[in-house]
């Protein structure tokens, strides 16, 4: 039997506005406990919400990005359920008439190919606080810093068939909205958090099986494992003669398997209600229409500029603008070094391998788009060969400077002195007698091969410092007179 | 129309209200009452009537986003029955 | 002293007749004495009330005085006042002292008016009788067996007993006209979002204002002027400057339409209450108004419409008490479950605990469209019969419940019978019109209410109905024998 796994997912964007949703209370992560809860956000007896209007602009920002409707007209709903971190005893959200409407987005594989995948609406929400376990007297702890942030509710349709396409998907949406700048998308924070709907059933059949939910997934090596994981044991569950039941399951990322929630399962009716403290939110088209202008270049439009002005692959052009970051300091490398395809090397090569060890993101790499400008232009110009220019990068990369200081300070400058050169070729075929007589007895076919042997001898008496192609050139003279 | 005890304890649960096993009665019987009354609505033809949750044809202003709320977190948790270490205390949370 | 009205205490202080301190320090005395017979405040701030006269009078003498400077008022105990406890009548708050002010007590403060306290109200505002709250009933000051209505019935009492010369209140189905009706005092509810919400504990918050309850239409206008203002904390507040409501009051109504829904006048209402509006619709006729028969087709739709939405918004509302930041926690809660149960269970009061029930049930699944959106639907004809109605008249008038107040426990055990008494008021708040009560008479002996209904941010031309009336008759200066 072969099984098609369906999923949908529901991803959870923390918007990254001043304030927060409801209140002019701070958003700014990592304060004291309950610093930066208000009055409105504490639901004090008598405080009332005011929405934030930068929220309705990221969303808007948002919808536009995804190809999809605006909702000209939004009302929030009051979505009612008993919980320490939800201060309201309801959560404020939109249902029937949220600010995103149904959209559409490509999402790019690996094997090269794309595919469409539906958004089914976003909306605006609060976020809820945040329940700590560590023990106080067997009780819990409530820091409600985090209630009313504000969120949107990316919904897609269950248009995705393998846990990579998941990740494709989730990738396309951190990379829009960090793009558009609505988000800092940082998943180890909590600004992105995805909810994954999986189903599997027969290839062919028409009709979805029932599905699980596995909340609150937090990183894009989670999310891949925990619906490989879920949609295998719903087959394995299934082909046993077994059936799936619709519930919420958690992955536990240390046995790498689901569970259910228990105690999400107590029938749960949320009473939706337009929240009658709000009033109905109306944006004219005027206004969406001066967003859409201000829209920056988004990653497909900005994938396929790179193809076409800077000659790159497809393959390397999606790599560089998958986040916006990494394309910023590519452009900026490109332009001052005159070399887009060695800037595109250098940035997913070394540069990726350094914040990869590092830890770091792009924003915070030690070696400035300046500084591997720098480094590049002395590579095109042949100041330092390839090999050498990684030492300089390193070097770099400790904080020793630009690429010339660097280059200066340590001596690194390739030799491009003829005579010093001529001098270096002449020491080494006089040390080398029996591999000068090997290739004056050689076949004239094999002999640049040989030659290999005498350039290495002299780029080791020269510390790699010598200009390659002089070598060549110097050598293959001196050794053809000996002939 | 009539409510019974299941509903009023699915209610109860559902509003987080404890009911005594020996009101749940009493309780049934003027939900019962005021559901009777409410049901009167039910006669009146509404098609096409668009529901009105304000009174009034306004929409919403609003707000700049700005930080404008201080902190008084001490003003807060003296209020609360429960804290500890800056944190509201409630029994053992259990996901 | 005490029979002073506000406008009378503004010009006494100004002409030095007497001080804040004097009048303030009179009327704590009046409290202390005669309030354990009306039981109309829950917290009395003397201390408090005495410093902020003191202030009041340096403030007079200097000559910079705002427009209520020196004033005694008080404020119903739902709006929340920087470090005064503030209980919302119930138990679940008796503990709770805000650190911030709701909008209006900020108004008044700045308008300079002293408050010298909280008064007695209906649990969280639910209730016609004034019998729901936490710290007992109160009694009505015409007969203190009787109720004085609800839910301001403290706000009432207290200006009826001449304890103050106004209060605020708050009206979601009645509850500042029905008491100011029970207690022959004046009330005004102002079309919706007239006065903020920021820091009034909401009850249904697409119903809930705020208004004054005085013993004048005149002093009505003076409160009304510094209550009712601009919040940018408020959503639903309208963006409208504040107005000065005292300058129609002399205009003439000659000319004025008066409508009288045939509906207000039928089956259910106490005879003598019909007869004593009725004549005060003759008056009007002499004053040189104009009566047109009008009808408000879906009247009897009000009642139950209202018990859907009201109670649904109530469910949601109501679920921040849950024991966790602010108010009542029950004792040992075995975890967190038990927690919400028995702290919402014993902090809440059996009215309270029915309406939050039947609010879950209409917005329940599979209920959802036959009572709430089924009522907001008919919300929308009730209105609708208003729009039409004020297309030929200027106002409606009619009366403000259907009998006078009745006996303390006489209604307790029926809720459907007590939500009958507010049958007359409640459309006014689902259309969001104001409105307003005047005494015009007595039944049985006991204070009848002439409801008059405005058009929307018409307070202005109501107050001016209201105050032509009373520049005629004296109903408004009869004094509860209790009060003497």
């Amino acid at each position: 039997m072969e099984w098609e796994v369906v999923i949908g997912l529901e991803v959870h964007v923390q918007l990254a506005t001043q304030s927060k949703i409801f209140s002019g209370a701070s958003t700014a992560f990592g304060a004291e406990p309950n610093t930066q809860a208000c009055a409105v956000d504490l639901a004090m007896p008598g405080t009332l919400p005011v929405p934030n209007e930068e929220a309705f602009r990221f969303a808007v920002m948002f919808g536009l990005a995804m190809n999809a409707e605006i909702g000209k007209r939004s009302v929030f709903e009051r979505k009612n359920y008993f919980y320490p971190d939800l201060p309201k005893g309801y959560q404020t959200t939109q249902l029937e008439q949220p600010i995103v409407g149904a959209g559409q987005i490509e999402i790019h594989l690996e094997d090269g190919s794309s595919k469409t995948v539906r958004l089914h609406h976003a909306h605006l929400e609060e976020d809820a606080g945040k329940s700590l376990h560590e023990d106080f007297h067997g009780m819990s702890g409530i820091d409600l810093n985090r209630a009313g942030t504000p969120l949107i509710e990316i919904v897609s349709e269950p248009d995705m068939r393998s846990a990579a396409e998941a990740v494709a998907y989730l990738k396309k949406i951190h990379s829009i909205v960090t793009y558009l700048g609505i988000s800092d998308g940082d998943m180890s924070q909590g600004s992105l958090r995805c909810d994954a709907n999986v189903s599997v059933r027969l290839k062919g059949e028409e009709e979805l099986g029932t599905r699980t939910e596995i909340k609150n997934l937090n990183s894009f090596r989670f999310i891949e494992k925990a619906i490989k994981v879920e949609a295998q044991r719903q087959i394995d569950l299934i082909e046993d003669g077994g059936k799936v039941t619709q519930e919420t399951r958690l992955y536990d990322a240390d046995k790498n398997e689901t569970r259910s929630m228990r105690s999400k399962e107590v029938a749960n009716d949320y009473r939706y209600f337009p929240c009658p403290d709000l009033l109905p939110v109306v944006l004219t088209d005027d206004y969406v229409e001066q967003i859409r202008s201000e829209l920056p270049e988004l990653p497909d439009a900005k994938c396929a500029r790179f193809e076409k002005d800077y000659g790159l692959s497809a393959y390397d052009a999606d790599q560089l603008t998958q986040e916006r970051a990494t394309a910023d300091y590519f452009e900026q490398v490109a332009a001052k070094s005159g070399e887009p395809k060695l800037a595109a090397n250098w940035v997913m090569g070394e540069l990726a391998a350094l914040l990869n060890r590092e830890e770091k993101s792009i924003a915070d790499s030690p070696v400035s788009a300046e500084h591997l400008a720098g480094l590049i232009a002395r590579i095109k110009d042949n100041t330092i060969s390839s090999k050498i220019a990684k030492q300089v990068f390193e070097a770099m990369a400790n904080g020793d400077g630009d690429a010339d200081t660097v280059i200066e300070a340590k001596g690194l400058k390739q030799v491009s002195d003829t005579g010093a050169i001529e001098k270096m070729v002449d020491d080494v075929i006089a040390a080398s007698t029996s591999q000068v007589e090997n290739y004056r007895n050689a076949d004239p076919d094999k002999r640049p091969k040989m030659m290999g042997f005498f350039v290495g001898q002299i780029m080791k008496a020269s510390k790699g410092q010598a200009n390659p192609q002089m070598i060549n050139k110097i050598l293959k003279e001196k050794l053809d007179a000996l002939l | 129309m009539a409510v019974d005890a299941q509903t009023v304890e699915k209610l109860a649960e559902l509003a987080r209200i404890a009911i005594s096993e020996e009101t749940i009665d009493e309780v049934s019987s003027r939900l019962g009452d005021v559901l009777q009354l409410v049901d009167q609505l039910q006669a009146v033809n509404t098609d096409g009537v668009a529901p009105m949750a304000h009174p009034l044809d306004e929409v919403q202003v609003l707000r700049k986003d700005e930080v404008t709320e201080p902190n008084r977190r001490e003003d807060f948790l003296a209020l609360a029955p429960q804290t500890e270490a800056g944190l509201y205390l409630v029994p053992k949370v259990i996901d | 002293m005490h029979q002073l009205t506000i406008a009378e205490i503004i010009r006494g202080l100004r002409d030095k007749q007497f001080s804040s301190v004097e009048i303030t320090s009179h009327l704590l005395e009046r409290i202390q004495e005669l309030d354990n017979q009306f039981n109309s405040f829950i917290t009395v701030t003397g201390d408090q009330a005495i410093k902020e006269a003191a202030a009041a009078d340096a403030r007079l003498a200097q000559g910079d005085a705002p427009a209520l400077c020196g004033v005694p008022i008080a404020h119903k105990d739902i709006f929340c006042t920087n470090g005064v406890r503030t209980s919302c009548g119930s138990k679940m708050l008796d503990n709770f002292v805000p650190p911030y002010d709701a909008t209006v007590v900020d108004n008044f403060q700045q308008a300079g008016a002293v408050s010298l306290g909280k008064t007695n109200m209906d649990e969280f505002a639910m209730g016609s009788s004034n019998e729901s709250s936490f710290y007992g009933a109160v009694k009505n000051p015409w007969n203190v067996e009787r109720i004085p209505g609800g839910s301001s019935g403290g706000s009432a009492a207290a200006v009826a007993a001449l304890l103050v010369p106004g209060t605020t209140a708050t009206d979601t189905g009645g509850s500042i006209r029905q008491p100011a009706a029970m207690t022959g005092t004046t009330g005004l509810k102002p079309t919706y979002g007239r006065v903020s919400r920021w820091g009034m504990i909401a009850f249904a918050s697409s119903l809930d204002q705020g208004g004054p309850i005085t013993r004048t239409a005149e002093d009505a206008a003076l409160m009304l002027s510094v209550m009712a203002s601009p919040d940018k904390k408020d959503s639903t507040c309208l963006d409208r400057p504040t107005q000065d409501y005292t300058a129609n009051l002399n205009d003439s109504i000659k000319g004025l339409k008066i409508g009288v829904p045939s509906e207000y006048f039928g089956e259910g209402l106490d005879s003598e209450v019909g007869a004593r509006v009725q004549e005060a619709l003759k008056d009007y006729e002499k004053l040189g108004a104009e009566l047109v028969e009008i009808s408000l087709p879906h009247s009897k739709l009000a009642v139950p419409a209202y018990y859907v939405i009201a109670p649904a918004e109530a469910s949601a509302n109501l679920s921040r008490f849950d024991g966790v930041r602010y108010g009542y926690r029950c004792e040992n809660p075995a975890d967190l479950r038990d927690l919400y149960m028995r702290s919402r269970g014993e902090g809440f009061g059996e009215e309270v605990k029915r309406r939050i029930l039947v609010g879950s049930y209409a917005l329940s699944a599979g209920y959802y469209d036959a009572y709430y959106n089924k009522a907001q639907q008919v919300r929308r004809l009730i209105k609708q019969d208003f729009v039409d109605a004020f297309d030929k008249v200027d106002v409606i008038m009619g009366p403000t419940a259907p009998n006078p107040a009745f006996k303390l426990g006489e209604k307790n055990a029926d809720p459907v019978a007590m939500y009958l008494e507010d049958i007359y008021t409640i459309a006014t708040n689902l259309a969001g019109l104001p409105g307003m009560s005047i005494p015009c008479g007595f039944a049985h002996g006991l204070p009848v209410g002439l409801q008059i209904i405005g058009n929307y941010l018409d307070e202005a031309r109501m107050l001016n109905v209201a105050h032509q009336f009373q520049q005629a008759s004296d109903w408004h200066q009869k004094t509860a024998p209790a009060a003497e």
